[in-house]
């Protein structure tokens, strides 16, 4: 039996074994040692969910907090990484993007082209996503479809704690910006790791669960949602398959459509916003690429077109649900 | 005190000095002429600020720039001929034709790229003083910026990081007196941009941007003071440029023959030929010669440029990511 650890676990283990194998690997963010300056215990907080804790007492200057300046902090992280270090930089969630987004598209993600491709920025930005927590409007998002739009940018997105521990340490030893994505709701997930460092490539999906009559694509935390709803069809005879793309920039275009070559039927599962969205993306990408494929519309499940609301009884109807995932197979298997 | 200056020194100053503006006197003139595409910001004047600081800087130094980045390129010893060509959009260019005046950068030389983005480079800095801080290798990191981006957000933020981290930085605000169209007397609401250095516990320094010495003298005092491993500092450098915010600008918010007057008077290459000559053991002849070498330098470059092929159509896909 494989030893179980949780999400948050495996991303601090994957921090620690290659700071410990590259002295180049530096972390700094908001209270991620938590505590500097102050006359109490330094690792404080550890991060704002306590994810960084410990790396401090066995790395010290290595981890640094910083003020909250998102602009000045993440620019730091670039910046030093294109003077040899491999930062990783934590911008705590992914919705304050907005007071640092320059620093994130205009320039980390343009110097290899725009300096003829002479330039190097091995920099990882760890930043949480996600509803669930009652945060309301501005800490609840999940904005990757943003930094997937920008050429120059890797997108990561994992849903357990085996993927993320892999293609965190992956992301470490890129040599390309990656924008890594941790669903706040998924830190608590309990799942087998290895204790040993290893890598999971970037464009390579994961089929999560095999099945022969309708593909569902989700991510983060919606696999575990689209893995309840599996087992539920299943007992009414209606079989799915589940492709995790792990990571939305590379996209491994050839595993959706394989899938949906066997299953003719494809349902999206995307907590991101509807419009310019992973759903809408990959819906584009299967209508464009293998429309002799498929046997019915393809379906999105996705939030509606509104903020996220703080009220429970919203955020609950905000958020894609097992149940509305199941409605949205159904609808497919039904198409005539 | 300083040690003084040696004979290569001054000379070295003047060529960069010399290169930067005939370089840019020439690309004004070549724009007009035609076949260089996008926008273009000339660093004409503005020369003593340049040299100035990094002539007290080695290669091991990082500097970030600005859009009007020339004059900081060839300053850090950025290739002439690959500078110029890049600007004619050429694939012999530094960037090889996909970055363009704006986004000239020679990792090699320290030289992280012009930008943009005002206010792009600050945050920058703060990274490359990081790294060097924690390389332990003695290494500065500048950052240029305007009267324009002392304006900025980012610019703030980064003056903070780096005295929070104590980091070997220094933020160099060449205020020229117009961002873009806005004078500096209307943006900049506290007068000197250097006193803002007060508010993030750094020392500030205002200094005639027309005298290469004062540049060069503050800028020795601060990077000795980041060396130590003292922290950051400001030094602010009041100068002007010869032309527009950018080429095809009719300057009608300057007054009538403010550039001629300034051009008479306050020329930062006529200020330092006369004092070279008059307090050093420097000839007039020798300046002349470094003005026919450059001159020949800028002339090869304008040809080769144009001469040189445009980007391969298989360009455009190449170098977005290291391995995708």
């Amino acid at each position: 039996m494989a030893r179980k650890i949780l999400f948050q676990q495996a991303i601090n283990e994957a921090l620690d074994q290659e700071m410990a194998r590259d002295p180049a690997v530096i972390i700094m963010g908001e209270d991620v040692v938590g505590g500097t300056g102050a006359d109490g215990e330094m690792d404080a907080w550890g991060g704002v969910l306590g994810v960084t804790k410990g790396l401090y007492g066995k790395y010290g200057d290595r981890i640094m907090d910083t003020p909250i300046s998102e602009s000045a902090f993440v620019g730091a992280a670039i910046g030093a990484a294109t003077c040899g270090m491999r930062p990783v930089c934590e911008l705590m969630f992914i919705d304050f993007l907005g007071v640092c987004f320059d620093q994130i598209y205009n320039q980390a993600a343009k110097f290899r082209y725009m300096f003829g491709g002479k330039a190097r920025t091995p920099v990882v930005i760890r930043t949480m996503i996600g509803a669930g927590f009652r945060a309301a409007a501005q800490h609840s998002q999940s904005l990757y479809p943003i930094f997937t739009h920008i050429p120059g940018l890797k997108v990561v997105i994992p849903s357990s704690p085996y993927d993320a521990k892999g293609l965190l340490i992956q992301a470490i030893r890129d040599d390309d910006p990656v924008i890594f994505c941790e669903h706040k709701a998924l830190y608590a997930m309990e799942g087998e790791v290895p204790e040993e460092s290893y890598t999971i490539p970037f464009g390579e999906a994961n089929i999560v669960r095999e099945g022969k009559d309708v593909t569902i694509v989700a991510l983060a935390r919606m696999v575990s949602y689209a893995q309840k709803a599996a087992e539920a069809l299943a007992k009414e005879g209606i079989s799915c398959e589940i492709i995790d793309p792990r990571t939305t920039s590379p996209l491994d275009e050839d595993t959706i459509l394989e899938s949906v070559e066997n299953t003719g039927r494809l349902v999206i599962v995307d907590e991101s916003s509807p419009r310019c969205g992973m759903a809408a993306d990959i819906s584009a990408m299967v209508a464009q690429k293998g429309f002799d494929l498929l046997e019915a519309p393809i379906q999105m499940v996705t939030p509606p077109h509104t903020p996220v609301p703080f009220s429970g009884v919203l955020e609950d109807l905000y958020i894609p649900s097992a149940e509305k995932i199941e409605a949205a197979v159904r609808k497919c298997v039904e198409y005539a | 005190m300083a040690a003084a200056l040696s004979r290569e020194d001054l000379l070295e100053a003047y060529r960069r000095m010399k290169t930067i503006r005939e370089f840019e006197e020439r690309v004004h003139v070549e724009f007009a002429k035609g076949g260089i595409p996008g926008f273009v910001h000339l660093y004409a004047g503005e020369e003593a600020s340049a040299a100035g600081v990094c002539m007290n800087l080695t290669d091991e130094d990082k500097i970030a720039s600005t859009h009007r980045g020339h004059g900081h390129c060839i300053a850090k010893g950025v290739e002439v001929k690959g500078m110029m060509a890049e600007i004619f959009g050429k694939r012999t260019g530094t960037c090889h034709g996909k970055g363009g005046s704006m986004h000239i950068a020679d990792l090699d030389t320290g030289m992280l790229g012009a930008n943009g983005i005002v206010g792009g480079g600050p945050p920058l800095v703060c990274g490359a003083a990081l790294a060097a801080k924690m390389k332990r290798n003695g290494g500065v990191a500048i950052a240029f910026f305007g009267d324009g981006a002392s304006n900025q957000g980012t610019t703030f933020e980064s003056m903070n990081l780096a005295a929070a981290w104590k980091l070997p930085a220094i933020f160099v605000a060449e205020n020229n007196g117009y961002a873009e169209a806005t004078s500096a007397k209307f943006s900049v609401a506290c007068g000197d941009v250097s006193t803002r250095a007060a508010g993030f516990g750094m020392p500030g320094v205002t200094v005639d941007g027309h005298d290469f010495f004062a540049v060069h003298e503050a800028m020795r005092e601060a990077v000795e003071r980041a060396r130590r491993g003292e922290g950051p500092s400001l030094v602010e450098v009041k100068l002007d440029r010869f032309y527009g915010h950018f080429e095809g600008d009719n300057q009608n918010y300057r007054p009538q023959d403010e550039v001629k007057n300034i051009r008479a008077t306050k020329d930062c290459l006529n200020r330092f030929r006369d004092r070279v000559t008059r307090e050093h053991d420097i000839s007039a002849n020798e300046l002349d010669a470094v003005d026919a070498e450059v001159a020949r330098l800028i002339d090869e470059a304008v040809e080769e440029a144009r001469a040189a092929p445009d980007p391969q159509p298989a360009d455009l896909l190449t170098d977005v990511y290291i391995k995708y």
